[in-house]
């Protein structure tokens, strides 16, 4: 630990369980890890290893049960609420294995959405969302409603939601888990420029090794616990 | 606006089920709107009555009579000024259907008591002159196309025989809701009949009426008429109008009542009904819910948002129904207008439209809206797929 390293996220010893009946099923067991920022991370593992339920927790959209997870300074385990709500609106870009876009708003308002919370005016929610977009290529499709684009569209167009508010972090759940493989790779290579380009920091989780190869690292998670393989 | 813009179209989602609950609110809305006018027409013959006229019957019930000697004797009662009588006649004209309300009365009296019934000078002359003459609203005159000089022939059921008269003149109502559907004869006629076919029930009136000279002696005279006539054969009620017309509605009270539940009943089923679409369509969006959370929007952005489309829903059908209800109402009126009198919608009636709107729109909110807020977001989301 000589190097001065500054990790936009800091995972310590996190423990998560769900209770299923009166049985406690234990998800996540002694947790422990850092992503620098700008690091473009693949989270792999079995199917019910724990990824999801991981992403979730970085994400701020779900609780520990202990242990601390703390993202660019702030401990979010600590964080109640309206604060945490208040804290992803600013620091996270969400993109789903669904794409997730509320079908009765265009692209482009869909874009718009998360920079409703924000301070900006009207014009300058217009002209980030529209840059958004054209950052995805999807100028042309601004007007077009989700059920009228493609599945890979409509996941360019969660992407574009995603980096509006220019989150501190990305986080993807097998964003190309329902996908072709065409447009598994243009979203993967869309992926890869904004880490590449404009250094987002990008957890993404995924069983296609295909799409992990295009990370810079990749954790593999097993039964709830951090494995490492040296590549 | 924003808000506004996604409960718009959230609400043209599903056309289907969001056009049958509009029309459902739509329906119920000019249901409670018909049931109330209905009620409230019930009591309007107690608005109409005047203070200064009294009415004395059996103190045992509406249908004992009392002798027709009792008249002298209420005239001499002090703060009398004017007495009339008469008697329920019942008659059917052609058939049941064609119900209307007749009555035997001393003409010159009642007229007298009762100046909202406005008739020509020489009617009323030719009325009180002719034994077999009568007199009708307006309303009847026209429901038949009567004419002064036309010959109308009643079916007697409380006095049987066919009963002949003379229209001799036709009256209107001097106030908007004066009863315009009435055939009023001469007692005389009714009696003098009597006398020849039926003499023990000759001599009887059903009804005195007693006018008062001032308003506040009516409570004194009525005690004073009453004690006059205690332990004779036939004792006396006297009530003022507005009590004698009361005491009429008391033996409706129970379909009043039940008219009034049913009313509101309408609103309880139709609230049943949004909250069940309205929890139909929170379940299917939970998963959209939790998009919006993860993205930063709270609790109460989502509860705007169900609020906003339940409360759109009730207050659209609610305007179609309150659009519907003047001229269903006017319709109502033109079916019925024969035998109720003038068929209003209240403004009261439409304020409580509105109100129920509404209280339908929030209550059938809460649940969706409580149910959105208590959802966790991994959990909504794992619900997508
Ligand atoms: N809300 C929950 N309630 C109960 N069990 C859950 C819940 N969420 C996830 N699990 C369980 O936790 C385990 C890990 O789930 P998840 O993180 O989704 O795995 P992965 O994404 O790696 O497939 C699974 O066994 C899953 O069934
Ligand atoms: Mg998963």
């Amino acid at each position: 630990m000589s190097r001065v390293n500054n990790p936009v996220v800091n995972i310590q010893g996190v423990y998560k369980s769900y209770q299923r009946g009166s049985q406690t099923l234990s998800v996540l067991e002694d947790i422990s890890f850092e992503i620098e920022r700008g690091e473009f991370l693949a989270l792999m593992g079995p199917s019910g290893s724990g990824k999801s339920t991981l992403l979730n927790l970085i994400a701020g959209i779900d609780k520990v049960d202990r242990g601390s997870i703390v993202i660019n300074g702030v401990d979010i385990v600590s964080l109640e609420e309206s604060a945490l709500a208040g804290w992803r609106s600013a620091h996270v870009g969400f993109i789903f294995q669904f794409y997730n876009l509320i079908p009765v708003l265009t692209a482009f308002e869909n874009v718009e959405l998360p920079l409703l919370l924000t301070s900006l005016t009207r014009r300058e929610r217009r002209e980030h969302a529209e840059a958004a977009l054209s950052l995805v290529s999807l100028e042309d499709r601004v007007e077009h409603y989700p059920s009228e684009l493609s599945g890979g569209q409509q996941q360019r167009v969660a992407i574009a939601r995603a980096i509006v508010t220019d989150p501190t972090i990305l986080v993807a759940d097998e964003p190309t888990g329902d996908l072709d493989r065409v447009s598994a790779g243009e979203i993967l290579d869309l992926m890869g420029r904004l880490n590449s380009e404009f250094g987002k920091t990008i957890i993404m989780v995924t069983h296609d090794p295909r799409a992990a190869e295009r990370a810079g690292i990749i954790r593999y998670l097993e039964k709830g616990a951090m494995v490492d393989v040296h590549p | 606006m924003y808000i506004l813009k996604i409960v718009l179209r959230n609400v043209l989602r599903h056309r289907l089920r969001t056009g049958l609950t509009i029309l459902g609110i739509t329906i119920a809305i000019l249901a409670f709107g018909m049931l109330r006018t209905i009620v409230g027409l019930w009591y309007l013959g107690v608005e109409n009555s005047a203070a200064t006229r009294l009415i004395t019957r059996n103190a045992i019930s509406l249908v004992f009579s009392l002798p027709i000697s009792y008249y002298e004797r209420i005239r001499q009662v002090s703060g009398v000024k004017t007495v009339s009588y008469g008697n329920w006649f019942g008659g059917i004209y052609i058939d049941e259907k064609h119900f209307f309300a007749n009555e035997a009365i001393e003409p010159k009296s009642f007229l007298e008591l009762y100046p909202e019934f406005v008739l020509p000078d020489e009617q009323k002359s030719a009325f009180i002159l002719d034994r077999k003459g009568c007199i009708v609203g307006r309303k009847l005159a026209s429901r038949y196309g009567w004419k002064t000089g036309d010959l109308i022939t009643l079916r007697g059921t409380i006095f049987p025989g066919q009963w002949e008269f003379v229209l001799r003149g036709i009256f209107t109502g001097a106030e908007k809701n004066t009863e315009e559907r009435v055939l009023l004869f001469h007692w005389d006629y009714l009696n003098e009949t009597l006398k020849k076919t039926v003499p023990r029930r000759a001599d009887q009136v059903g009804f005195y009426v007693v006018g008062v000279t001032r308003p506040e002696l009516a409570a004194q005279v009525s005690q004073d008429v009453d004690r006059t006539f205690k332990n004779s054969l036939a004792e006396t009620l006297t009530e003022t109008e507005k009590a004698f017309h009361l005491g009429f509605i008391a033996m409706t009270e129970a379909i009043l009542v039940v008219i009034q539940i049913v009313s509101y009943l309408v609103i309880v089923i139709i609230m049943a009904v949004v909250a069940n679409t309205m929890a139909m369509t929170a379940r299917e969006r939970i998963g959209e819910y939790a998009v919006f959370k993860s993205m930063g929007f709270r609790s109460r952005h989502i509860a705007g948002m169900i609020f906003g489309e339940s409360l759109l829903i009730c207050l659209i059908g609610c305007t179609f129904g309150i659009l519907l209800t003047f001229p269903v109402g006017s319709l109502f009126g033109d079916l019925l207008g024969n035998y109720l009198p003038s068929f209003e919608i209240r403004r009261s009636t439409i304020y409580l439209d509105i109100g129920f709107a509404f209280l339908v729109g929030i209550v059938a909110g809460i649940f969706p809206a409580v149910r959105a807020s208590r959802i966790r977001i991994a959990e909504g989301l794992r619900r997508i797929g």
